[in-house]
């Protein structure tokens, strides 16, 4: 990484205050960070601490309760303006990739069709051999026509992958993407995250329990109460 | 490539049970739905037959002249009343008259009749114009007179059998004293033709010494305006009209009760099969609430998601409507029977007629009933935000 890289996301004082009842939780706490073009950060810590909640204002899936957050120099949040849904919906499809514990493929729907589905709603250019290009990076050549109950639980996770980058976004978020694989499939996508962010420079913003997961990124921060440290 | 509208079908196929339930329920009521409506089309088709049947629309009578054949036997024939029968002629002159007869009651007594004497009904009719009035008229034996003045008779069916008359036999006029040859006996009508004895006009005024008629039986053109014609009878001196279109009317009065207890019905079913839909979509959206979270991080729009949820209620009304209809289609005979059963006067005919546009109107309202009904749903996935639904699942 190289100190010219752009910083793609930048956070100031990012927070976010859950209200339940008369009680309020600050489950990000001001956290200021940037992340360069092609760097793979992943975040650690308890749970409760907020982490999911960061990485979801990072990836435009929830307003903030105060402070700014940059989008390849971009003002997205700030000022105390809340964006609708269509227009977080529109950042979102332009930068971000996403993947999760639970991977959420449709079970109707074949895994090559699992992969298509977002090109039904929205297509950047020149996207449509990515579909069979990706699934064939991730091994699953032989299973395009299973349905997500025939396979197991790294392959679901691998279609999931195959589908976040159908699109090609810039960034991938990633949370929890082995909470539910056991050890050696967690290793597995472990490793085709990390090639991704080798190879083609993808940025990865991840969270992750598995210490050896995260240390697969350049780079750590650790969550504790809604605050960020660099580790 | 997939499409919004494949993703759409394959998740109806999802809970099998679930969505041929919810067809069954649109189909049952697109059934009904359109075969009230080709009911209440047909209904009024068949009762204007009927009516056509009835022979004249209108009847112009001298006024006091009882225009029913009962009332005339009652008053042993002294109450008649004449009118011209040039009145005839005048009548035609008139722009919505599309058939004309005349006709002379006459009622004489019988002292063979029964135990002591009875009244036999007579009615003189020309036989260039009169069974064109009476198309339905069938048979038994035998036809019409050969002219106007031949010295014979046709029977009604009734009076055939009260008189033991058979084709070829004669038949005296009691009073008069004239023999008259029997020419034709008619099949019986349930009407009270079936006790008249016909009688070509002109003999008949010979035998009365008459050269009046005491009525005049009038065909309406088709679409022409019967009460416009009505009322220009009016104008005419000492005349008094009688028209079919009223005894129609109460008719449709009678059944208009009937047409809004299975109207009433049609709406509740058309309201089970919208709940149903609601149930179903919106059953199927809470459900897939993570899913329809991870298509809005895919880039899907609100509107996408409302789409894709109205697609699926569009699916299913279009399938069940088409079904529905089909049924109906298939049964209309068995429905025809039942609204028979249900009806206080049933005319003949098919009273169920279900045509091209009628099932194309039926299945555009259960579409539309149906596409109202997934408006709730699709509104409620549009406004799933990923965030909730995927927290909500974790
Ligand atoms: N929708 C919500 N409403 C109220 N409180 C919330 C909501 N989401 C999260 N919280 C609270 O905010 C805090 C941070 O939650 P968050 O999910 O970010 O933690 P996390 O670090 O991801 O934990 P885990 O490792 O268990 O996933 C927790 O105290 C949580 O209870
Ligand atoms: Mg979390």
């Amino acid at each position: 990484m190289t100190t010219e890289s752009k910083v793609v996301l930048e956070a100031r004082d990012l927070t976010r205050v859950y209200r339940r009842g008369s009680e309020e939780i600050r489950a990000v706490d001001g956290v200021s960070l940037a992340i360069r073009r092609g760097e793979f950060v992943s975040f650690m810590g308890p749970s409760g601490s907020g982490k999911t909640t960061l990485v979801n204002l990072l990836g435009c899936l929830d307003n903030p309760s105060a402070g700014e957050l940059d989008l390849a120099g971009r003002g997205i949040f700030g000022g105390g303006k809340k964006l609708d849904e269509r227009a977080l919906t529109r950042v979102r499809r332009e930068v971000f990739g996403y993947i999760f514990q639970n991977f959420y493929l449709i079970p109707t729907l074949t895994v090559r069709e699992n992969v298509a589905l977002p090109l039904a709603f929205y297509r950047k250019p020149g996207v449509e051999a990515e579909v069979e290009r990706l699934l064939a990076m991730l091994g699953m050549e032989h299973r395009m026509d299973h349905l997500p109950v025939q396979i197991s639980g790294g392959e679901m996770q691998r279609v999931a992958i195959a589908r976040a980058l159908v699109n090609r976004p810039e960034i991938l978020l990633a949370d929890e993407p082995t909470g539910n694989l056991d050890t050696k499939r967690a290793g597995e996508i472990g490793d085709i995250l990390q090639d991704l962010n080798r190879n083609t420079g993808l940025t990865i913003v991840m969270v992750s329990h598995n210490p050896d997961l995260a240390r697969l990124g350049g780079r750590l921060v650790e969550m504790r109460d809604g605050k960020a440290h660099e580790i | 490539m997939i499409t919004p509208f494949q993703v759409a079908c394959k998740n109806l196929l999802r809970k099998k049970v679930r969505t041929l339930l919810t067809l069954v329920g649109i189909m049952l009521s697109t059934w009904v739905l359109v075969s009230l409506f080709g009911f209440n089309r047909g209904y009024e088709k068949a009762l204007n037959r009927d009516i056509e049947n009835m022979g004249y629309q209108l009847m112009v009578m001298a006024k006091g002249c009882p225009y029913e054949a009962a009332t005339m036997m009652l008053q042993g024939g002294t109450g008649l009343r004449y009118m011209e029968q040039s009145m005839v002629n005048d009548i035609m002159e008139e722009a919505e008259v599309d058939k004309i007869t005349p006709i002379l009651m006459q009622a004489f007594f019988d002292p063979n009749k029964g135990e002591s004497g009875g009244i036999a009904g007579y009615f003189g009719v020309d036989p260039d114009s009169y069974p064109a009035m009476k198309p339905f008229f069938r048979f038994r034996s035998g036809g019409w007179f050969r002219d106007n003045s031949a010295a014979e008779v046709v029977m009604g069916y009734e009076a055939a059998e009260l008189e033991q008359r058979e084709v070829g036999d004669m038949t005296l006029v009691p009073e008069k004293n004239v023999q008259l040859k029997v020419v034709g006996i008619l099949e019986r009508t349930g009407t009270q033709d079936d006790g008249t004895i016909f009688v070509p006009l002109k003999t008949l005024q010979r035998i009365a010494e008459i050269d009046k008629i005491t009525t005049i039986g009038i065909k309406v053109k088709k679409d022409a305006d019967i009460t416009k014609l009505e009322n220009k009878l009016y104008q005419l001196k000492d005349v008094q009209v009688v028209s079919f279109s009223q005894v129609k009317q109460t008719i449709m009065k009678l059944i208009s009760t009937a047409r809004v207890m299975v109207l009433s019905i049609a709406i509740v079913a058309i309201l089970i099969a919208m709940a149903g839909v609601v149930n179903t979509v919106l059953m199927s959206v809470l459900e897939r609430m993570p899913e329809i979270g991870i298509l809005k991080t895919m880039g899907a729009m609100p509107g996408d998601i409302f789409r894709l949820v109205w697609t699926e209620t569009l699916i299913l009304c279009g399938i069940g409507g088409v079904a529905g209809i089909g049924f109906a289609l298939l049964f209309a005979r068995g429905t025809d029977l039942l609204v028979r059963r249900i009806l206080p006067y049933a005319p003949s005919g098919g009273l169920v007629v279900i045509d091209g546009g009628l099932a194309l109107l039926t299945l555009g309202s259960i579409v539309a009933a149906g596409l109202l009904s997934g408006l709730y749903p699709a509104w409620k996935a549009g406004r799933v935000r990923p965030l909730e639904s995927i927290r909500r699942d974790g």
